[in-house]
C-alpha cells in the first residue's frame, strides 16, 4: 500500500494548484462567468498549452497517458477554485467516450483537437422521464437509408451551448428501459434537426435542452457497439462520478477551512464565535466529513485505475458519502457565516451551490445507496 | 381536551372560504407563482382586501382593529389562506412595530402610525442588524445624538439585512444614544424614521437565490424628530425584546409548511423514482423522508396550538416559543430540500423569467422544477434571521432549562 503521489503526479498537482491560487480568485471567476460562452476561452487555451486537456488520453494520441488518479487530482484542485471551464464535459466525459469506445478514425480525428483545446463536447443523456436511469431512453435512432435518424429530447446537457459535437444516448431497439438496445452516437451540434435552448445553471455552468428532430447520422458515428452501449455509458459515467466527487472534496476543503478562519475572526458577544463549543463541534464534524470523503475518493480512484471489479461499488460508496458530506459541510458553512453566508458577495454560497448540484448529478445519494446494495 | 372543531369553528371556516372565493381569484393564485418572484406589492394588495374585511391584524387588541378570534379560529384562518396560496403579509408593520407602538408608544404616535399600518398604506422595514451586530444585536453601533436644542436626533451608521427597504416608507431602528453605558443593552433607543429623510441610502444585496430582497441601509447625518422616539431614551432594548418575542410567534409557519408538503406529495407522485420505474413517492428512501417531515410537522402543529392557547389565556408567549422558530424553519428547509431532490437534474437550470407566475413561455422541465433551487437557497437564511437557531437554543438553554452560559 502506498498513498504517495509519484513525482510526475506531484508536479501536475502543484501546477494546477498554482493556477487556482494565482488565477481563480473570486473576482477572476466572476469575469470568466460573464464571458460570452460562460467560461474563459483564455483559460481553456492555457489548459491546452499546459497539457491538462491531454491528461487522460493515451500518449499515441498526444495525451499525457494519465488515468483515474490524475483526473481525480486535477478535479480536486479545480473544486477548490470552482473552475467553470468544461473539463468534465469535454475531457472526462466526451474524451472518455472516445478513448473507451471510439473507432480508430474517431480517435484520430477528434482526440488531438480536444487536447489542443479546439473541440468542445457535451454528453446528452438526461431525459426528463428517466431521472437517474441511464437506460431509460425515449430518444430513438432508427435505421434510415445507410445510416440512422435520431429523434427525441435531451435535458440539462452541460456545456451544451458551446459544444461542437454531442454524444447522444439513444434507443436503437427494445423497450424504453431495456438494458440492451442502446447505442451511443456522435452528433454534430449544428446538424440539421438539432435545436438548443441554452441557459445558465444555478451553479454558474451552462446547460441546454436539446431536441433532435429526424437528425441524420451515419453508422460511422456510432461510438462503441450497436445495441450494446450501456456498459460503455456506465463506465464513462463512473469516471464522471469520480471527477465530480473529487471536485466536491476540493470544494469541501475550502469550505471547512474558510469557516474555521471566519469563526476565529468574527466577534459577537465580545469574543470570536469560534470559541463557542456548540460551533466548534460542528466545524469538527465538517472536517471529519471532508476526511472521510477524501478517503473514499482515493479508494474509488485506485479501484478505477486498477480496473477492479469493485470499482463501481467504490464509486457508489463515494457518491453516497459526497451526498451526505456535501450537504452537511455546505449547509453548515453557510449557517456559520450567518447573514454573510447567504450573499452572492462571499464565495461560501457559491461552493454550497456547486456541492448541492453535484449531489444531484449522475444519481443522488439514495440512488447510489441502492446501487451499492445491489452491486 | 378535544381536537375537533366546534360548530362555531366550522361556521367560521365556511366564512373564510367564502371570503377567499370572492377575493382571491385563480388569476391571483397564478400571479403569485412560487411566492418568491411575485410583484413586490402583491402582499399589499392582499393586505388591503383583508383590511377592508377587518381581518388584516387578527392579533391586535380588539379596540385597535384586531379580530375577536379564538386561537382555533386564527389557526383555521392560517390554514385556509395558506391552502389558497395567499401571500404572507409583510410583517414588519403589522406584527413587529405595531405591538411596540400599542404597548409603549404614546397616544399621538399610536394615532399617527397604527391606522396606516392596519390599512396597508404604510410600508415598514426593520433596522436592527448591523455588520458588527448580528446574533449579538445589543452590540449595535449606529449612533443617534440629540441636537443641542433637543428637537431632533442625528443618526449615523449602517443597518444591514433590511428586507424590502427599497419599498418601505418607514423604518424602525435600534440606535445607540448612550455609548458610555456600562451594559450594552442600556444606552439603546427605539426610533421611527421616515425613509425619505435626506441622508438615507439603500443598497441592495444579492443573495444565493439570485434575488435582492435584503439591503444595506446607510444613515449619514439623518435628522429624526425627537417625537419619533418610542418611550424613554436609552430604554429601547426593553421595547425591542418584546418585539422579538412577537417575531418568534407565527414564524413556525405550520400552515404554509402543511400546504407545501401536500404540494410536494403531488409533485413526487408525478416524478419517476431513481430508476424511472415507479412514482418517486413510492421509493422507500424518499417516502421515509417525506414521512419524517410530516411527523415533525404534526408535532410542531400541536406545539404551536398549545402556545397559541397559552397566549390566549394571557400574556406573550414564553421563551419556550423558541421551539417554534427552531423546528419550524428546519421543517421549511427540509421540505425545500425534497422539492429539489424531486426535480432531479431539473433543479439545475436557472432562468429568472421562469420563476414568475406571469411567465407565459415554455418551461424547462416540469412547471414546479424551475424554482426548486430558488426555493431551496431562499430557505437557508430562515435559520439565521429573526434570531438564529443557535440564539434560539441559547434562549431555551438559559431561560427554560436554567443552564448558565459562560
Amino acid at each position: 500500500m502506498d498513498f504517495n503521489l509519484s513525482e510526475e503526479q506531484t508536479m501536475l498537482q502543484d501546477s494546477v494548484s498554482r493556477f487556482i491560487q494565482n488565477s481563480y480568485g473570486f473576482e477572476d471567476r466572476k469575469k470568466y462567468i460573464a464571458a460570452d460562452n460562460g467560461f474563459s476561452a483564455e483559460n481553456w487555451n492555457m489548459f491546452a498549452e499546459l497539457g491538462w486537456l491531454g491528461i487522460p488520453f493515451a500518449e499515441e494520441h498526444g495525451g499525457f497517458g494519465g488515468g483515474a488518479l490524475e483526473t481525480m487530482m486535477v478535479m480536486e484542485e479545480f473544486g477548490k477554485g470552482l473552475v467553470i471551464e468544461p473539463f468534465l464535459a469535454t475531457v472526462v466525459l466526451g474524451g472518455g467516450f472516445l478513448s473507451k469506445g471510439g473507432t480508430p478514425v474517431q480517435q484520430e480525428q477528434l482526440i488531438p483537437s480536444i487536447i489542443e483545446g479546439k473541440l468542445q463536447l457535451a454528453f446528452a443523456f438526461v431525459e426528463p422521464q428517466g431521472r437517474f436511469n441511464l437506460a431509460d431512453l425515449t430518444t430513438t435512432a432508427t435505421a434510415s437509408g445507410d445510416g440512422y435518424s435520431i429523434s427525441g429530447h435531451k435535458g440539462v446537457v452541460l456545456n451544451g451551448p458551446s459544444a461542437d459535437k454531442l454524444i447522444v444516448t439513444t434507443r436503437t431497439s427494445g423497450d424504453q428501459r431495456d438494458e440492451s438496445g442502446i447505442t451511443v452516437f456522435l452528433v454534430d451540434a449544428n446538424a440539421a434537426g438539432v435545436s438548443r435552448r441554452n441557459y445558465p445553471t444555478i451553479d454558474a455552468m451552462q446547460g441546454s435542452e436539446i431536441t433532435f428532430n429526424d437528425v441524420k447520422v451515419s453508422a460511422d458515428d456510432i461510438i462503441g457497439e450497436l445495441n450494446n452501449g450501456l456498459p460503455l455509458i456506465q463506465s464513462v459515467v463512473d469516471d464522471g462520478l469520480l471527477a465530480i466527487c473529487a471536485e466536491a472534496v476540493g470544494a469541501m476543503e475550502v469550505l471547512y477551512k474558510t469557516t474555521v478562519d471566519y469563526s476565529k475572526q468574527r466577534k459577537q458577544f465580545d469574543v470570536a464565535i469560534g470559541s463557542f463549543q456548540a460551533l466548534q463541534h460542528r466545524m469538527v464534524d465538517m472536517f471529519i466529513e471532508h476526511e472521510q470523503s477524501k478517503s473514499l475518493m482515493l479508494l474509488a480512484a485506485m479501484r478505477l485505475a486498477e480496473g477492479s471489479d469493485e470499482a463501481s461499488k467504490a464509486i457508489s460508496a463515494l457518491k453516497v458519502q459526497i451526498g451526505k458530506a456535501g450537504r452537511y459541510v455546505g449547509q453548515q458553512a453557510v449557517q456559520l457565516h450567518g447573514g454573510m453566508g447567504q450573499t452572492e458577495e462571499l464565495n461560501v454560497g457559491h461552493y454550497f451551490k456547486r456541492l448541492t448540484m453535484i449531489s444531484h448529478t449522475f444519481g443522488n445519494a439514495d440512488f447510489h445507496l441502492n446501487r451499492f446494495g445491489e452491486l | 381536551m378535544d381536537l375537533n372543531f366546534s360548530a362555531e369553528d366550522i361556521a367560521f371556516r365556511d366564512e373564510v372560504k367564502a371570503f377567499l372565493k370572492e377575493n382571491w381569484t385563480d388569476q391571483d393564485r397564478k400571479d403569485m407563482g412560487n411566492g418568491l418572484s411575485m410583484d413586490h406589492d402583491m402582499p399589499v394588495r392582499w393586505h388591503r382586501k383583508l383590511a377592508a374585511k377587518g381581518w388584516a391584524a387578527p392579533n391586535w387588541p380588539l379596540e385597535l382593529g384586531g379580530c375577536p378570534w379564538t386561537s382555533t379560529q386564527k389557526y383555521i384562518f392560517d390554514i385556509e389562506t395558506a391552502n389558497a396560496n395567499c401571500p404572507r403579509l409583510i410583517s414588519f408593520g403589522l406584527n413587529l412595530v405595531a405591538p411596540v407602538l400599542y404597548t409603549f408608544g404614546n397616544e399621538e404616535q399610536q394615532k399617527k402610525y397604527l391606522p396606516s399600518i392596519l390599512s396597508g398604506d404604510t410600508w415598514w422595514c426593520q433596522g436592527y442588524s448591523e455588520p458588527g451586530a448580528g446574533s449579538d444585536l445589543a452590540g449595535l453601533s449606529t449612533r443617534a445624538e440629540l441636537s443641542d436644542d433637543g428637537t431632533h436626533y442625528v443618526v449615523n451608521g449602517q443597518k444591514t439585512w433590511t428586507s424590502t427597504a427599497r419599498y418601505a416608507d418607514m423604518i424602525f431602528c435600534l440606535v445607540r444614544t448612550d455609548p458610555t453605558a456600562k451594559i450594552k443593552q442600556q444606552g439603546i433607543s427605539f426610533l421611527l424614521i421616515d425613509m425619505k429623510t435626506p441622508g438615507i441610502t439603500v443598497k441592495p444585496i444579492s443573495t444565493l437565490d439570485g434575488q435582492q430582497h435584503v439591503n444595506d441601509t446607510f444613515f449619514d447625518n439623518v435628522k429624526v424628530p425627537v417625537e419619533n422616539r418610542i418611550g424613554e431614551e436609552n430604554m429601547g432594548w426593553t421595547y425591542a425584546k418584546l418585539l422579538l418575542t412577537h417575531e418568534r410567534t407565527g414564524i413556525a409557519g405550520v400552515a404554509r409548511s402543511k400546504n407545501r408538503l401536500s404540494e410536494l406529495k403531488i409533485v413526487a407522485s408525478a416524478e419517476p423514482t431513481g430508476t424511472g420505474q415507479a412514482p418517486l413517492i413510492e421509493e422507500p428512501t424518499f417516502r421515509a423522508k417525506i414521512s419524517q417531515i410530516e411527523i415533525d410537522l404534526m408535532a410542531l402543529e400541536i406545539t404551536d396550538l398549545r402556545t397559541l392557547a397559552g397566549v390566549q389565556k394571557g400574556g406573550a408567549p414564553g421563551p419556550e416559543s423558541s421551539i417554534l422558530k427552531v423546528r419550524g424553519t428546519e421543517i421549511q428547509q427540509a421540505i425545500a430540500e425534497l422539492f429539489l431532490e424531486s426535480a432531479g437534474y431539473y433543479c439545475q437550470p436557472f432562468v429568472q423569467d421562469t420563476h414568475w407566475g406571469s411567465y407565459e413561455g415554455e418551461m424547462i422541465g416540469a412547471d414546479y422544477s424551475t424554482s426548486t433551487a430558488l426555493q431551496y437557497f431562499s430557505t437557508r437564511p430562515a435559520t439565521v434571521y429573526g434570531g438564529s437557531s443557535e440564539v434560539q437554543r441559547n434562549i431555551i438553554s438559559k431561560a427554560v432549562l436554567g443552564l448558565k452560559f459562560k
